[in-house]
């Protein structure tokens, strides 16, 4: 016997003993019935061997590696918590950033998880199934480091403790609930794309590395060791969508006009789900890092190009919407944070009018648009506050059909003007907040037309809290919301004056006196 | 400024998340594990029906037969989350590291008889397949099962089972033998002893209802498989020859008495819950050990020889012992 | 122009070696500091190898230790247990 053999494998053939070659073609139940979902959206696969493993982890060193970061990271939480850290960060504005976060992507992660998990159930090939298998449990990783690390700060601030319930509930929420059960009730070929790819490798680094270089930068090290520690399984993530691209365009040339449209689709939809996020950049980290601007530059137009220059061989082009976003980077982080300030009853996080100097850097960062149409609003808005007429919309939003934002972004070419569109379908008119989210209800308006748009549902007396009577006469829908939201009054409105606001100056006070 | 926070003592407002201290009737500190867990799943609200399975809503509780008010009650009692898994597997891979090293830096596989070795090879390489059956068949209860806490223990249970195939797997390269996991490979597909097993594992992954696959293969299939071969075989290994693989397969022997737990407490509440819950998965026992021991006879053959027969009878005592412990009479 | 290939590390000592080794490697890598995490650029094509990295950590390095520390890549990925590659094909 030679007792070389095992020894002198490599990498590559020792991962394909570990994986693909422990699966086999079943005989005794037909393979289509066993994976039952790999033929209906039109993508043609005929040899899954042909898969390229990007990362090669046997569960071994899998276990072995995250132990190591699991380990290191509940000591960092703990040592955090022990030390009252939420104290050490610049200003408690930063409180809002955790407040947004948790409500809209500890949930996002979660539908992740199960998304893969089904995705990692129906791949026929044994190399992406464990890919995507392992992504689902390193999903259920980052949902509940999540929660963990903002727990501490959920029992000194107010507008974290219901983000549970508010995930399904709560108006601006829906957006990125519409994006995940859009990509989870496709097919498994169009999950890929949408998540594996547009989200994980096109965009989440915008939501990520400056988020957690923020965090760094604000003093908080519980946001800044969960966001890196869970950017260093995104590494593999982003390879997994990359390489899923790949695979079906090499397979057969019918699959590059579905891939073609899931790519500008979800690059559309996941470019609508950031403006919330460059919000945060541009508005809410007390030090800002960067503006959302300058990482829309680095990390969607220059990585962005790289990538589809790449993928040009296959006969790939950019986004059919890439010039618009390029065009919008210069506006809708202001038009977002605009729309959340007008709403001061209807969220559980605080808002404010930049400072001076924060008007004086958004003006430097973004010199061609800031004081031209956004900085005279802000001093209007600030005027009117000062004045005690602080602006209140009371009105129920309308909402686009398909990104389920609130329909308030600019006309392309025309920043003064809203953008809107409709069509007909059925007989019913429904409402778009672009060209791009109109398209896609087109392609598919029988899915499109059941989009769950929560102000329509308030108006019809679907989202009053258990034990009131709908059909009451005198039932008003607008009376009942914030129960149904479960929100704490003590954190919506302005931050100053807020609990928050006094609670973490009278404490700091503390720390520094006797 | 340099402030020393850690002498602030002040007075938290809440506790917990509003969620938990509704489901402990009380604002007071809750476990990691509950704030992993519970109430996290989307229940309504959904916007759009999946375009695979239009009758079913995205995450649906009609996926399987057993009907629970809470689904939350099915809690696991190692208290896994991702964080305390991934921590008591990497304690569990490093001896198994230690394991294999040592068989190997003591040449204890080339010194083990070859008698000894072919007859183990022959019976637990082909396992290595059952494995990926079993990873397959937990991914699906992670997909479509209902309520994170039964989902986030299926996924883990799943990423355990690829664990498992791949500790087959190198066992087979501990005894540097790349032909003998082509000829188990070949075993599995074509030969005799080895279809009835194949046949059954292949029928579950059409399985729709997640809970009775659950049942089949964790509770059933796993239960007759593992002590018959990881506990009794490999005794009788020990005995014959020497106790080489009972380092290899540590891992699978620590991991079934870790994993029996957290399923015969599911089948503990879930019967419980109400006499239909407990009828069903009487029944569902009952044919799956039908099936499942008809189909582990030729491989107890080819372990025990003459003993077969009353090795499985014990080890289907066993699996008895379990469901009557979790109050389902058979 | 050839586009960029990047990798991002958290900042702590095994890092700090490991984009030495990059730097070493790749001559024309742009490395890019930013708070608590570091950035480098290279055009077309990254390699990390791991005899560098043993040598300027002193100790033997397994290429799948990275997973502990990175933050996010860029460009087609290529993983042996002598070189970890990143590239564009472009």
């Amino acid at each position: 016997m030679d007792m070389k053999v095992a020894k002198k494998l490599g990498l590559k053939e020792r991962y394909t003993l570990m994986t693909r070659d422990l699966a086999w073609d079943t005989t005794y139940q037909p393979m289509d019935k066993v994976f039952p979902q790999v033929t209906f959206e039109g993508i043609k696969i005929h040899d899954w061997d042909k898969w390229e493993d990007p990362f090669r982890l046997t569960m071994d060193a899998y276990w072995k590696y995250q132990a190591e970061k699991e380990r290191k990271l509940y000591a960092i939480l703990d040592a955090f918590n022990q030390n009252n850290g939420h104290l050490s960060v610049t200003d408690a504005r930063y409180m809002n950033v955790l407040k947004l976060f948790l409500g809209s992507t500890p949930p996002l992660e979660l539908m992740a998880a199960r998304g893969f998990s089904m995705v990692g159930r129906q791949m026929v090939g044994a190399g992406p199934r464990v890919a995507c298998q392992m992504q689902a449990v390193d999903e259920y990783r980052h949902f509940q480091t999540q929660i963990h690390s903002i727990s501490n700060y959920n029992k000194f601030y107010n507008g974290m403790d219901e983000f549970a319930h508010q995930q399904s509930r709560m108006w601006y929420l829906s957006d990125g609930k519409s994006f995940f059960d859009d990509a989870i009730t496709a097919g498994p070929f169009e999950f890929m794309v949408a998540i594996g790819f547009a989200f994980e490798y096109v965009l989440t680094n915008i939501l990520f590395v400056p988020f957690i270089s923020g965090a760094a930068y604000n003093g908080d090290m519980a946001a800044m060791t969960v966001g890196f520690s869970a950017q260093s399984d995104e590494a593999r993530h982003m390879t997994l969508g990359l390489e899923c691209i790949k695979f079906m365009l090499e397979q057969d040339p019918d699959n590059l006009p579905i891939v073609q449209r899931w790519i500008d689709k979800w690059t559309w939809r996941g470019t609508r789900k950031l403006a919330s996020v460059g919000m945060m950049m541009d508005y809410m980290l007390p030090k800002r890092i960067m503006s959302f601007k300058e990482a829309w530059e680095i990390y969607f137009e220059q990585n962005g190009a790289a990538l589809f220059t790449d993928l040009a061989r296959y006969g790939i082009t950019v986004p059919k919407c890439f010039s618009q976003t390029i065009e919008e980077k210069e506006h809708v982080t202001h038009q977002s944070w605009i729309g959340f300030y007008m709403k001061p009853d209807a969220t559980p996080f605080h808002t404010w009018i930049p400072g001076k100097e924060e008007l004086d850097w958004l003006s430097e960062k973004y010199p061609n648009t800031f004081d031209k149409y956004y900085r005279p609003v802000y001093e209007f808005l600030d005027q009117q506050e000062k004045t005690g007429n602080r602006f209140n919309n009371k009105t129920q939003p309308m909402n686009c059909q398909v990104c389920v934002s609130t329909i308030k972004f600019n006309e392309p070419g025309d920043p003064m003007s809203t953008c809107f569109r409709e069509t007909r379908y059925k007989g019913e008119k429904f409402h778009f907040c672009s060209d791009h989210c109109k398209d896609i209800f087109e392609h598919e308006p029988e899915k499109y037309v059941q989009t769950y748009i929560s102000s329509h549902q308030g108006l019809q007396g679907n989202c009053a809290p258990e034990g009131v009577d709908v059909n009451a006469p005198d039932f008003n829908p607008g009376d009942h919301i914030a129960d149904y939201w479960k929100l704490d009054k003590r954190a919506t409105g302005d931050f100053n004056g807020s609990e928050d606001q006094k609670n973490f100056a009278a404490w700091r006070d503390q720390a520094t006196k006797n | 400024m340099q402030i020393d926070l850690r002498t602030v003592s002040i007075t938290p407002l809440r506790q917990t998340f509003g969620h938990l201290a509704r489901r402990m009737g009380a604002d007071k500190p809750a476990s990691r594990y509950m704030e992993a867990t519970m109430d996290l799943q989307p229940v309504e609200n959904f916007h759009y029906r999946p375009t695979w399975e239009p009758q079913y809503d995205i995450f649906d509780a009609t996926r399987t037969k057993i009907v629970m008010k809470d689904w939350y009650a099915l809690k696991d009692p190692r208290q896994y989350y991702y964080g305390t898994w991934t921590l008591a597997r990497g304690r569990m891979q490093e001896t198994a590291e230690g394991d294999f090293d040592l068989v190997d830096e003591l040449g204890l596989a080339a010194a083990y008889p070859d008698a000894g070795k072919d007859h183990a090879l022959s019976v637990f390489l082909p396992l290595r397949h059952v494995a990926w059956a079993s990873n397959l068949n937990n991914g699906y209860v992670s997909a479509y099962g209902y309520g994170i806490a039964i989902t986030q223990a299926a996924c883990y249970a799943s990423m355990d089972q690829l664990g498992v195939a791949q500790y087959v797997t190198r066992l087979g390269m501990a005894f540097n033998d790349l032909d003998a996991l082509a000829s188990a490979k070949n075993a599995w597909l074509n030969g005799q002893e080895w279809q009835a097993l194949r046949h059954w594992v292949e029928d579950l992954m059409v399985e729709k209802d997640w809970f009775a696959l659950m049942v089949a293969q964790d509770f059933v299939l796993d239960g007759l498989l593992y002590p018959l071969i990881y506990d009794r075989f490999n005794d009788k290994l020990n005995d014959t020859y020497g106790p080489v693989f009972s380092m290899l397969t540590r891992f699978q022997r620590e991991w079934f008495g870790e994993t029996a737990k957290w399923m015969d407490s599911i089948l503990k509440v879930a019967a419980a819950e109400s006499p239909e819950n407990k009828a069903v998965l009487a029944g569902w026992i009952n044919t799956f050990r039908e099936r499942a021991v008809n189909a582990l006879i030729p491989i107890a053959e080819i372990a025990f020889g003459d003993t077969a027969g009353s090795e499985l009878d014990d080890a289907v005592q066993q699996l008895h012992a379990r469901a009557a412990k979790a109050g389902i009479a058979l | 122009m050839a586009s960029n290939a990047f990798i991002a590390f958290q900042k702590n000592e095994e890092t700090r070696c490991i984009v030495e080794a990059i730097v070493e490697d790749n001559p024309e890598a742009i490395v890019n500091e930013q708070p608590a995490m570091v950035k480098v650029d290279v055009p077309g094509r990254l390699v990390i190898k791991r005899a560098t990295v043993e040598e300027k950590m002193g100790r033997d390095f397994d290429l799948q230790e990275l997973q502990l520390h990175l933050i996010t890549i860029s460009g087609h990925l290529d993983e042996t247990d002598d070189e970890f590659t990143l590239s564009w094909n472009s």
